[in-house]
C-alpha cells in the first residue's frame, strides 16, 4: 500500500447523516438563516416530500415557507423564477429531474440568461433541486441524466454531490448563490449513510461550488466521475489495488463551471484518464472532459487515448437484468482501467 | 425653429372634467369600474405627452430599422399606447409589471428613457441593457421586461406576485400577454396557482386581434379572453381609450390589493405595424381595417379631441407637446446612432452575479476571454 504519513492522534467526533438528512438539514438551516428562502414543488409540504427529503419542513416553517404545489411544472417554475426576479430565494423542487423537460423553458430561457440580458440588472438566485438519473426499475421516462443538458448553458451552475459531505455543503453553497443552480441529486443515494465531522456539521459549512475534490490518491490512472458513479469508481480502485493498480479518484462535485484545473492536474501526474458517469455517452460529461484534456496541457502527459465509461446509449429497460446492463458497473470500470493501462 | 407661444393663459382652461366612458363586458363580478372617469388638465397633458412619445418612438424605430440601424426582432407598439399609459395610471412605480415582446412602450412608462431605450435597439454601450439584450430584453426598476418566449412571461409575473404577498407590502403585480399566448398552457397553470395562492395578480390580456398573422377567430375556440380565466373574475375594457384603461386598472388593482386574488382583464386594442418589422402586416389583414380604426380609435386622437373640446388645453400647447417631443424623439436617436457600441471586454461579463471575475471559453481553446458580474 502506498505510504502515508503519520497522523496526530486526535479525537474527531463523527455522525453517521445519510444523504438525504444531509440535504434535509442543510434546508432546514438555510431556511433558518434567512427568511427568504422558500421552498416549493410537489408534496414537499404535507407528504414531506416524495423521497422524504423536506421531511418536517413544513411542520416547522408552514405554508409560507413550504408550499405544495399542484402537477404543473411550467407554471411553477416560473412563478419560482419570478419569486427571484423580486428578491426572494426560492428553492424548485422537480420530483425528479425527468419532470423538468417540462419546465425547462424556465430554467434556460428565465433564469440562467437574464442576468446576463440585463447586463446585470436582474440576478436570479434560484435553486433548481431534485433527484436525478437512473434509479432502480423505474424504466425509461424516470431514468434520464440532465448533467450534460444542464452542463451545456451559459448562466447556469450545475452541482452533481455525491455523499453526505457533498450534499450538505453544496446545497447550502447553491442556496447561498446569487444565480441559478441545477442541483442534481440521486435517489439510490439518499439511503447512504456516511461519516460528517463537527467541521461539515457547522451551520456555516459550505463547499466552494465549482472545485473538484481527489477522493483517493493514485498515481497510475485518473479516475473522474460525479454523483454515484464516485461510489463505483472508489470501490472499482479498491479492487484494482489488489492488482498493484493505484487509481486516483477525482469527484467533480460540480459539471458547471467544471474544475479542468483539478482533473489536468491529475492526469500530468498520472498520465492516463478515464472518465466516469450514469449518463449517455454522446454529447456528455465524459465527451466534454476528454475534449478540454485534448485542448489543454495535460494532453502531453497522456499515455493512452482518454477515455469514457458511461451508461448505454439506449432508453433505460425494466427488466433488471436489462437495466443492470445499462449502467456502468464496477466491472466496466476495472476492464476500462486495465485496458487503458495495457493490461 | 419658431416657437409656439399659447395666446391664453394657462387660467382659462378647465382644470377637471368628467367623461362618459364605455362600460365594461364583466365575467362573475357584480360590478364593474365606474362609468365616468375624472381627468385633470395635468393628467390630460401628460398621457398626452406619454402616448405620443411611444408613438414617435416607434415610428422612428421603424425608420432606423428600415435603414438597417436596428436588427433582428423589433415589434412596435404604436396604436396600443392606451394600454401601457392606461395601465400605469391606475398602478404605481412600486408596483411590478412584466410583459412580452411588444415592450418599448412599457419601458418607457416603467422608468425608462428614450434615450436608453433607442440606444437598446440600435445595440450601444448606453442602451438600458447596455447592448446585451435587445428589443425583446429591456429592465427597469419593478420591470421584468421584456420577453421573447410566448407565455413564460405570465408564471413569472405570478412569482413576482408571489413575492408581493410573502414581503407582505401590498404590491401587485401586472402581467401582460397577449391574444395569442392567451392560448398558452402555462397560463392556465398559472390562472390555477394563482388562484389557490390568492396571488396580487392582474392578468392583461392585451388583444390586438392577430397573433403575428393568425386571427383570434382562427387561434381560439373562445375569443371571450376576460371569460377565459374561469373562476377568475374579468373584465372586457375598450383598449383604446386611456381612460376606460386607466378606470379598469384601478378598479383591478382595489380587488388586488384587498386580498381577493387575482383579476382578469382583456384590453380590446389594435397595433397599426404588423406583428414585427419583418411583416408588412396586410397578408392576414386589410389596409381598410387598419385605415379604419386610425381614423375612428386612435387613441391619442381621442385623447385630444377629449381635451380640445373641453377647453382642458389649446391647440397650440399640444402642438408644442408634438414638437418637444419629436425632438427628444431626434435627440435619442441621434445618441442612439452615434453611441458606441458595447467594448468587447464586455462580451462575457454579466453571466453570474456577485462572483469573483472567471475565464470563458472563446471560440477557439486559445481564446481565453474573461467574465466579470
Amino acid at each position: 500500500s502506498s505510504a502515508r504519513p503519520l497522523q496526530r492522534l486526535s479525537i474527531v467526533l463523527l455522525r453517521k447523516v445519510n444523504v438525504r438528512d444531509a440535504l434535509n438539514q442543510a434546508m432546514d438551516e438555510e431556511l433558518e438563516r434567512d427568511e427568504k428562502v422558500f421552498l416549493l414543488g410537489e408534496e414537499v409540504a404535507q407528504y414531506d416530500g416524495a423521497y422524504k427529503v423536506s421531511r418536517g419542513l413544513w411542520k416547522k416553517y408552514g405554508d409560507k415557507r413550504i408550499i405544495d404545489t399542484p402537477i404543473t411544472e411550467m407554471g411553477f417554475a416560473g412563478i419560482a423564477v419570478g419569486a427571484a426576479f423580486a428578491g426572494l430565494r426560492p428553492i424548485c423542487e422537480f420530483m425528479t429531474w425527468n419532470f423538468s423537460m417540462q419546465a425547462i423553458d424556465q430554467v434556460i430561457n428565465s433564469a440562467a440568461k437574464t442576468y446576463y440580458m440585463s447586463a446585470g440588472a436582474q440576478p436570479v438566485p434560484i435553486v433548481f433541486r431534485g433527484p436525478n438519473g437512473s434509479s432502480a426499475g423505474v424504466a425509461a421516462q424516470h431514468s434520464q441524466c440532465f448533467a450534460a443538458w444542464y452542463g451545456h448553458c451559459p448562466g447556469l451552475k450545475v452541482v452533481s454531490p455525491w455523499n453526505s459531505e457533498d450534499a450538505r455543503g453544496l446545497l447550502k453553497a447553491a442556496i447561498r448563490d446569487n444565480n441559478p443552480v441545477v442541483f442534481l441529486e440521486n435517489e439510490l443515494m439518499y439511503g447512504v449513510p456516511f461519516d460528517l465531522s463537527e467541521e461539515v456539521m457547522h451551520k456555516d459549512f459550505v463547499l466552494p461550488i465549482g472545485k473538484a475534490k481527489v477522493e483517493r490518491q493514485g498515481t497510475h490512472i485518473t479516475l473522474v466521475s460525479h454523483s454515484r458513479c464516485v461510489g463505483f469508481c472508489l470501490d472499482a480502485a479498491a479492487v484494482l489495488a489488489k492488482e498493484g493498480v493505484e487509481c486516483e479518484v477525482v469527484n467533480l462535485r460540480t459539471i458547471r463551471p467544471l474544475d479542468v484545473e483539478t482533473i489536468e492536474a491529475s492526469v500530468m501526474k498520472t498520465g492516463h484518464l478515464v472518465t466516469v458517469e450514469g449518463g449517455w455517452p454522446q454529447y456528455g460529461v465524459g465527451a466534454e472532459i476528454c475534449a478540454r484534456i485534448m485542448e489543454g496541457p495535460a494532453f502531453n502527459y497522456l499515455d493512452a487515448p482518454a477515455v469514457r465509461v458511461t451508461g448505454v446509449d439506449i432508453p433505460m429497460p425494466y427488466a433488471k437484468i436489462l437495466e443492470d446492463h445499462s449502467v456502468p458497473q464496477i466491472k466496466d470500470i476495472i476492464f476500462t482501467v486495465k485496458k487503458v493501462l495495457n493490461m | 425653429m419658431s416657437l409656439v407661444v399659447a395666446s391664453r393663459s394657462y387660467a382659462d382652461f378647465t382644470p377637471e372634467a368628467t367623461f362618459d366612458i364605455k362600460k365594461v363586458d364583466l365575467h362573475r363580478l357584480e360590478e364593474g369600474p365606474p362609468l365616468t372617469a375624472t381627468l385633470t388638465r395635468e393628467e390630460g397633458l401628460k398621457y398626452y405627452r406619454t402616448m405620443q412619445t411611444i408613438r414617435r418612438m416607434e415610428l422612428k424605430a421603424d425608420q432606423l430599422y428600415k435603414q438597417k440601424i436596428i436588427r433582428g426582432f423589433c415589434h412596435l407598439y404604436d396604436g396600443q399606447e392606451a394600454c401601457a399609459v392606461g395601465i400605469e395610471g391606475g398602478i404605481t412605480l412600486s408596483d411590478h409589471l412584466i410583459t412580452a415582446y411588444r415592450a418599448h412602450g412599457y419601458t418607457l412608462t416603467r422608468g425608462g428613457t428614450v434615450r436608453e431605450i433607442m440606444a437598446e435597439l440600435t445595440g450601444r454601450r448606453g442602451g438600458i441593457a447596455k447592448g446585451k439584450g435587445g428589443s425583446m430584453h429591456m429592465y427597469t426598476k419593478n420591470f421584468y421586461g421584456g420577453n421573447g418566449i410566448v407565455g413564460a412571461q405570465v408564471p413569472l409575473g405570478a412569482g413576482v406576485a408571489l413575492a408581493c404577498k410573502y414581503l407582505g407590502n401590498d404590491q401587485l403585480c401586472v402581467s401582460l400577454y397577449g391574444d395569442g399566448a392567451a392560448n398558452q398552457g402555462q397560463i392556465f397553470e398559472t390562472y390555477n396557482m394563482s388562484s389557490l395562492w390568492k396571488l396580487p395578480i392582474i392578468f392583461i390580456c392585451e388583444n390586438n386581434q392577430y397573433a403575428m398573422g393568425t386571427s383570434v377567430e382562427r387561434s381560439a375556440a373562445s375569443t371571450e379572453y376576460y371569460k377565459r380565466g374561469d373562476y377568475i373574475p374579468g373584465i372586457r375594457v375598450d383598449g383604446m381609450d386611456v381612460l376606460c384603461v386607466r378606470e379598469a386598472t384601478k378598479f383591478a388593482a382595489a380587488h388586488c390589493r384587498s386580498g381577493k386574488g387575482p383579476i382578469l382583464m382583456e384590453l380590446q386594442t389594435y397595433r397599426y405595424h404588423g406583428h414585427s418589422m419583418s411583416d408588412p402586416g396586410v397578408s392576414y389583414r386589410t389596409r381598410e381595417e387598419i385605415q379604419e380604426v386610425r381614423s375612428k380609435s386612435d387613441p391619442i386622437s381621442m385623447l385630444k379631441d377629449r381635451m380640445l373640446s373641453n377647453n382642458m388645453a389649446s391647440i397650440e400647447e399640444l402642438k408644442e407637446i408634438d414638437i418637444a417631443v419629436r425632438k427628444e424623439i431626434e435627440d435619442a436617436a441621434q445618441f442612439a446612432t452615434t453611441d458606441p457600441e458595447p467594448p468587447l471586454d464586455d462580451l462575457c461579463s454579466h453571466i453570474f452575479a456577485n462572483d469573483q471575475p472567471f475565464e470563458v471559453r472563446g471560440a477557439t481553446p486559445w481564446t481565453k476571454l474573461t467574465s466579470t458580474s
